[in-house]
């Protein structure tokens, strides 16, 4: 399987910049997750990948074969699209054969293998069906079949299960999981979803406004986001910030504001040595938070007052206020919580970020 | 009345308006043209007055050898200009089912035709048409070819009122196949490249099977209309030479307003009206057998 290299691609329309010069780098045999908001250009990176989008400047490599030029069928690519994009007018066995049969593959051969993918993923009994005669799951099904009988090294996702209910949702994605271990492809998945990010991807690049933010493993996003959009973009529920103020009283570094002091662990005080000002966003992640023991000491305890509780089963999520900010608390299901009651939490300081007001970087 | 009863009354009160224009308009027309289609009736009598023949019109027309060469010219003339008209303004809309500059000028620049009054285009025609001072003939005279009797042999003439229709009505399969072709769904077509289909292929196997049901429909009512085209042939060549041109529509009239038979033309007239309404029947039909037959597998699927 080739290795992908974006080199400074760059996409303009007309005089817009979607995309500003950027690099990725994907591994051989790699599924890699292309995550963010709507409209940060994952979309846009996919389809110049897939040839259907024009890049602007900057080349794309398959290991050493320049291919920004090339059409798309001259790529060795696959594509599922978010609406599936089946031939509405032909069989589901014509759609997932289109590409064979266009290649002049002898009949025999593209009936097998047909017939192999349609076992693979349970739709043989489908093959003699138009897609306007199957459910949202069973084309989505043909859809990847489609993919799959191509036999291409690269497999595209745009979106692909964004259409689904949230049952058959989480079902494909295991499904996906799985294929994405039996097959040696390279895979480019392209998602609005952390949630689906983060259980499929090997590779997770995470953009935002055109620029890539950070990409590396779902546990490197979560553990050491490089800024505040992905450290917030990551996790669920999302991280809270709070704006803080750095105070060095000689012996400890805390992070105090309005209703809560941290007392921060001491290797932050070297990280925090370059800041202009003691000015900064304090994140912390919702599990972060215990219920405080009666003997906890005042000053790194906070004071939350609950305004909703969201009982999920084995968690509950608190909707808390700190003075102006709504905090976010997940806590196990073990007490009952009332509404409207203030109560005293402390935070593991070693969880605590602590990120650069005007860069919104990480410290 | 009692309240719930109006509130059932309601939609029928709305209907009321444009049922009334129906029947006045439509259904009244067709019921006297049929009545007087059994009838001999001339246009001094009073339609009371005339007798009452059964269905001696249909059979006169059926051994009537001028009514089945008109029938044959109207077929022939039909089926060539909607075949012709297809290719070519399904041919124009996929060329220019593009965003170049310049484009949206283009595409009003050819269905100005369908904005020309029947009438006069017609008179354009016959004068481009004459046999001595008509653009054609000159410049084939200047290129030194023989002029042609475009309108005055019957050979030709036929011929030349199907360029005119051609011209006319082209821009009118025009549009609607470019509509047809830019409501297609985009992402099939991208799933075709990335299949590695050609241009030339996404066309043959994608986008005019896509294209299929609106084109249907297109040819039909281009169908419909060619069955009726009066006023152009009516101003170039009004039927002739001898029989030549003298399409259905035409024959209608001459017989209603020449010959003075208004139940002959009636029963002509119906001729017509069966022929297309067989056609449009027959594809309704189709349509809905083929629609229902998907929503009720899906439905299945669905709920499985």
């Amino acid at each position: 399987m080739p290795r992908i290299r974006f080199d400074s691609v760059e996409k303009r329309f007309g005089q817009t910049m979607v995309l500003p010069p950027f690099d990725l780098d994907f591994d051989d045999g790699e599924f890699t997750v292309l995550v963010g908001p709507s409209g940060c250009g994952k979309s846009t990176t996919l389809r110049m990948l897939a040839g259907l989008e024009e890049v602007t400047s900057g080349e794309i490599w398959f290991d050493d074969r320049p291919i920004s030029r090339l059409e798309p069928k001259d790529r060795d690519i696959a594509m599922v699209f978010q609406d599936y994009a089946l031939y509405p007018h032909m069989n589901i066995a014509k759609n997932m054969s289109f590409a064979l049969r266009l290649q002049k593959v002898p009949k025999a051969e593209i009936d097998a293998k047909v017939a192999k993918v349609a076992e693979m993923l349970g739709i043989e009994q489908l093959l003699g069906r138009k897609p306007g005669e199957l459910s949202g799951g069973q084309r989505q099904r043909v859809a990847m079949g489609r993919a799959l009988v191509r036999d291409a090294s690269t497999f595209l996702f745009d979106e692909p299960l964004s259409n689904l209910d949230a049952k058959l949702r989480g079902k494909m994605r295991t499904e996906l999981a799985e294929m994405r271990n039996t097959l040696d492809k390279n895979m480019v998945y392209v998602t609005h979803d952390q949630v689906e990010a983060m259980t499929l991807g090997d590779r997770i690049v995470v953009m935002a406004n055109g620029l890539v933010q950070q990409q590396g493993s779902a546990e490197d996003l979560f553990k050491t986001p490089a800024n505040k959009f992905v450290a917030g973009f990551i996790g669920s529920p999302t991280m809270n910030f709070l704006d803080a103020t750095l105070v060095d009283d000689g012996g400890t570094l805390t992070a105090q504001g309005p209703g809560f002091s941290f007392a921060l662990p001491p290797s932050m005080r070297e990280r925090t040595a370059g800041l202009s000002g003691p000015e900064v966003i304090a994140g912390i992640r919702p599990a972060s938070f215990a219920l405080a023991p009666d003997d906890a000491p005042a000053g790194s305890r906070i004071d939350l007052s609950i305004k909703v509780s969201e009982y999920l089963g084995t968690q509950t999520i608190l909707v808390t206020t700190c003075g102006d900010h709504e905090i976010l608390v997940e806590l196990d299901s073990g007490a009952r919580f009332q509404r409207g009651t203030t109560m005293g939490f402390v935070v593991d300081p070693e969880t605590i970020m602590i990120f650069d007001k005007k860069t919104e970087l990480r410290l | 009345m009692a309240a719930a009863q109006i509130k059932r009354m309601t939609p029928y009160m709305f209907l009321a308006p444009a049922a009334a224009i129906m029947i006045v308009g439509l259904l009244y027309p067709i019921g006297y043209m049929v009545y007087a289609s059994f009838l001999d009736w001339n246009p001094s009598q009073r339609i009371g007055e005339a007798d009452f023949v059964g269905l001696r019109n249909y059979v006169t027309l059926l051994n009537d050898a001028a009514f089945r060469e008109s029938a044959g010219v109207t077929l022939t003339f039909s089926a060539i200009v909607v075949v012709v008209e297809m290719v070519i303004g399904v041919g124009l809309a996929l060329l220019l089912d593009r965003n170049i500059r310049g484009i949206s000028v283009l595409r009003t620049l050819f269905i100005l035709p369908m904005m020309i009054a029947p009438i006069v285009v017609g008179l354009m025609w016959r004068y481009m048409y004459h046999p001595s001072v008509g653009i054609f003939n000159q410049t084939l005279k200047e290129w030194g070819f023989e002029p042609i009797p475009w309108l005055s042999d019957s050979g030709w003439a036929l011929t030349s009122i199907i360029i005119a229709d051609i011209w006319q009505w082209t821009p009118f399969i025009f549009i609607l196949a470019l509509a047809a072709l830019q409501s297609l769904p985009r992402t099939s077509l991208e799933a075709a490249r990335i299949d590695g289909a050609s241009g030339w292929q996404q066309i043959v196997y994608i986008k005019l099977p896509l294209m299929m049901p609106v084109l249907v429909v297109t040819a039909l009512l281009r169908l419909i209309d060619s069955f009726k085209v009066l006023e152009v042939i009516l101003v170039m060549t009004n039927g002739g030479p001898g029989l030549s041109t003298e399409i259905l529509s035409l024959r209608i009239s001459r017989t209603a307003s020449e010959f003075r038979e208004l139940g002959l033309a009636a029963a002509m007239s119906n001729y017509l009206l069966l022929i297309l309404l067989t056609l449009t029947v027959i594809m309704f039909v189709y349509n809905k057998v083929v629609e229902s037959r998907a929503q009720a597998i899906r439905q299945q699927a669905e709920e499985a």
